[in-house]
C-alpha cells in the first residue's frame, strides 16, 4: 500500500508541470495567479496569431519532414549492412553511427556554426536539415536493427530461388518484413528532430529558426502565459502521438519491457 | 548489394559531424580578436581562458549538479520502473508508460518552462527561493532524467526472473530483504547504464539550467553559448566545449572500460 503510494506520488511528480501548465493556459489575466480568476482562451488565440511562431512552425514542419525524408534511407541501409554482417568491423561502425547520442549539444552546434560559417552557409536551412539528419540518425538505425534482426534471410533467398531479381526480392519480401522497425524509426525521427533544440540554436537565423528556438526566444523575452497556451498544444499533439505510437506498435515492446503471464 | 556501399551514405553524414567537431577544435587553438569573427594565429590562451577560477567554478558546478540529478534520478524512477516491470495489469503498465513517456517526447523547452511556472511563486508561495536558484536546476535536471533512467532500469527489472524473488519469500525473507538481497543486486546492470546516460546527458544540460537558472547558475554548456552567442568570441567557446567533449568521452570510455573489466 505504501509502495503503491510512493509510486503515485513520483509519477504526480512527473505530470505536474503539464497540469500546471493546463490551467496557466487558461489564465484570463498576463500576471498569473493561483486559482485563477475565471477562464480565457486569449493565450490560444496570441500564440495561433504570433507571427513568429508560425514562421517557425512552418520551418519544423520543412526542417523535421525533410531530415526524416533522408535520415530514413540512410539509416535504413545502413542498418541492413550492419545487421547482415556484409562489413567487416561492424562494431566501430555502429559506435560511429550512434555517438551522436553522447556528443554534447553545444559543441557539435558550435562546431556545425564555425563549419557554416566557413562555406557561407549560416542562412542556409539546409545546415539545419543536415543537422536533424545526423541527430535522428542513430535512432532510426537502432529502430531498423530490432527488425533486421528479426528477418529471416531464408526468406529472400526462397524468393531469389524462385527468380525473383534482387530488387523485387528486396522490394516485395524485404521492405515488407522490416515494416514495424520503419515505422517506428519514423516516429523516434519526426519526434527527435521537431524536439530538437541546443543545435539549431547555434545554427538557424530570425528566419530559419524552428519552433523550439522560437519558444526560447519568446520565454526568455516575455512572461506572458502565451508560452503556455503554445505548450499545451505542443503536448496535446504529443500525447495523440504517443498514444497512437503505443496503441500500433505496443511500446513495452519497443523498450524491452518484457511482459509476463500470471503464473 | 555491396556492404560498404549501403553504408557509405549514413557514413558520410557522420564524417560532416566528424567535421564539424575539426573545426571546433581548430578554433580551440586560434587566437580570438575581440569584435571580429576572424581569428588570429596559434595560441593556447583559450585553454588558459577555461582555467580562469570563475569558470572552473562553473565546471565544479557541473560536475556536483550532475552527480546530485544521477543519485535522486534513480532514487525517484526506481519505484516507477520496479510497478511498470512488475505490475500484471495491462492497463496500469500503459498508463504509466504513457505518463512516463510523455515528457520524454515533449521537448526540453516546454518541459522547463513548465517548471518555470511552478517553481515560480504565483502558483504556490515556496517557503524558500527555488527558481534560479541550484536547487530550482536540480529539480528541473531530475525531472527531465527520469523517463530516460524510467525506460533503462524498468527494461533491467524486468528481464530478472521472478521465480528468484519468490524463492527468496519462500525461503523466509520479507518482502523489504527480498529486495536489498535479490532485486537490487540483479538489477544493477541497468542502475549502472542508468545512471552512466544520465550523468552524461546531464553534464551537457543546457536548456534547464538556462531557464531555471535565469543567469544566475550555469553549467558548462550555457558559457559555451554565452560565449559564442554573445560575445562572439568563438575561439573561447570552442575551448570551452572541447573541454566538455573530452570530459563526456573519457567519462565514457573510463566507465565503459570498467565495466567490462568488472562483468570478466
Amino acid at each position: 500500500m505504501t509502495a503503491r503510494l510512493l509510486v503515485l506520488v513520483l509519477l504526480g511528480f512527473m505530470t505536474l508541470p503539464t497540469l500546471i501548465v493546463l490551467v496557466a493556459s487558461f489564465n484570463p489575466t498576463e500576471i498569473m495567479s493561483f486559482p485563477p480568476s475565471g477562464w480565457s482562451l486569449r493565450w490560444y488565440v496570441n500564440a495561433l496569431t504570433y507571427p513568429q511562431f508560425q514562421r517557425a512552425a512552418l520551418n519544423s514542419v520543412i526542417v523535421t519532414g525533410a531530415s526524416a525524408l533522408v535520415a530514413l534511407p540512410l539509416g535504413t541501409a545502413a542498418a541492413l549492412a550492419l545487421g547482415r554482417g556484409r562489413v567487416r568491423r561492424q562494431a566501430l561502425w555502429t559506435a560511429l553511427l550512434l555517438s551522436p547520442l553522447v556528443i554534447p549539444g553545444v559543441a557539435a552546434g558550435l562546431g556545425m556554426l564555425i563549419l557554416a560559417a566557413a562555406l557561407g552557409l549560416i542562412t542556409s536551412r539546409g545546415v539545419l536539415i543536415v543537422a536533424h539528419v545526423i541527430v535522428v540518425l542513430p535512432f532510426v538505425v537502432r529502430s531498423v536493427s530490432v527488425s533486421v534482426a528479426n528477418l529471416d534471410p531464408l526468406l529472400e533467398r526462397a524468393a531469389a530461388s524462385l527468380g525473383a531479381t534482387p530488387w523485387r526480392v528486396f522490394c516485395r519480401v524485404t521492405l515488407p518484413l522490416l515494416r514495424p522497425g520503419l515505422f517506428a524509426a519514423l516516429v523516434f525521427a519526426l519526434i527527435v528532430s521537431i524536439n530538437e533544440f541546443v543545435i539549431s540554436l547555434f545554427i538557424s537565423t530570425r528566419v530559419t529558426e524552428i519552433l523550439p528556438v522560437a519558444m526560447f526566444t519568446y520565454v526568455v523575452n516575455y512572461t506572458d502565459p502565451t508560452m503556455a497556451a503554445v505548450s499545451v498544444i505542443f503536448i496535446g499533439a504529443t500525447l495523440v502521438a504517443v498514444l497512437l505510437a503505443d496503441h500500433y506498435l505496443n511500446l513495452s515492446r519497443v523498450f524491452q519491457i518484457e511482459e509476463r503471464e500470471e503464473a | 548489394m555491396k556492404g560498404s556501399l549501403l553504408l557509405a551514405p549514413a557514413l558520410m553524414a557522420m564524417a560532416i559531424l566528424a567535421a564539424a567537431l575539426g573545426a571546433l577544435l581548430q578554433y580551440s587553438v586560434l587566437e580570438f580578436v575581440p569584435g571580429s569573427l576572424r581569428t588570429g594565429g596559434l595560441t593556447l590562451a583559450n585553454f588558459r581562458g577555461v582555467l580562469a577560477p570563475l569558470y572552473l567554478r562553473v565546471i565544479g558546478e557541473t560536475i556536483i549538479l550532475s552527480a546530485l540529478t544521477t543519485i535522486f534520478t534513480l532514487l525517484a524512477s526506481y519505484p516507477i520502473a520496479y510497478a511498470l516491470a512488475r505490475t500484471h495489469s495491462r492497463r496500469t503498465r500503459s498508463l504509466i508508460l504513457v505518463l512516463t513517456l510523455a515528457p520524454f517526447f515533449t521537448g526540453a523547452i516546454v518541459r522547463t518552462y513548465a517548471w518555470m511556472l511552478v517553481l515560480g511563486n504565483s502558483f504556490v508561495r515556496w517557503p524558500v527561493k527555488l527558481l534560479f536558484e541550484p536547487s530550482g536546476v536540480l529539480i528541473g535536471l531530475v525531472h527531465f532524467s527520469m523517463p530516460t533512467m524510467i525506460l533503462i532500469l524498468a527494461a533491467a527489472i524486468s528481464h530478472i526472473d521472478p521465480t528468484y524473488e519468490r524463492a527468496a519469500a519462500s525461503l523466509g525473507a520479507g518482502p523489504a530483504r527480498t529486495f536489498v538481497k535479490v532485486t537490487l543486486p540483479l538489477s544493477r546492470p541497468g542502475i549502472t547504464s542508468g545512471c552512466l546516460v544520465v550523468f552524461a546527458w546531464t553534464f551537457s544540460a543546457f536548456a534547464t539550467p538556462e531557464l531555471l537558472g535565469g543567469g544566475r547558475v550555469k553549467m558548462i554548456a550555457n558559457v559555451v553559448k554565452d560565449l559564442a552567442l554573445d560575445a562572439f568570441n568563438w575561439p573561447g567557446s570552442a575551448a570551452f566545449a572541447a573541454v566538455a567533449l573530452v570530459l563526456t568521452f573519457a567519462l565514457l570510455g573510463g566507465a565503459s572500460r570498467w565495466l567490462t573489466r568488472v562483468r570478466a
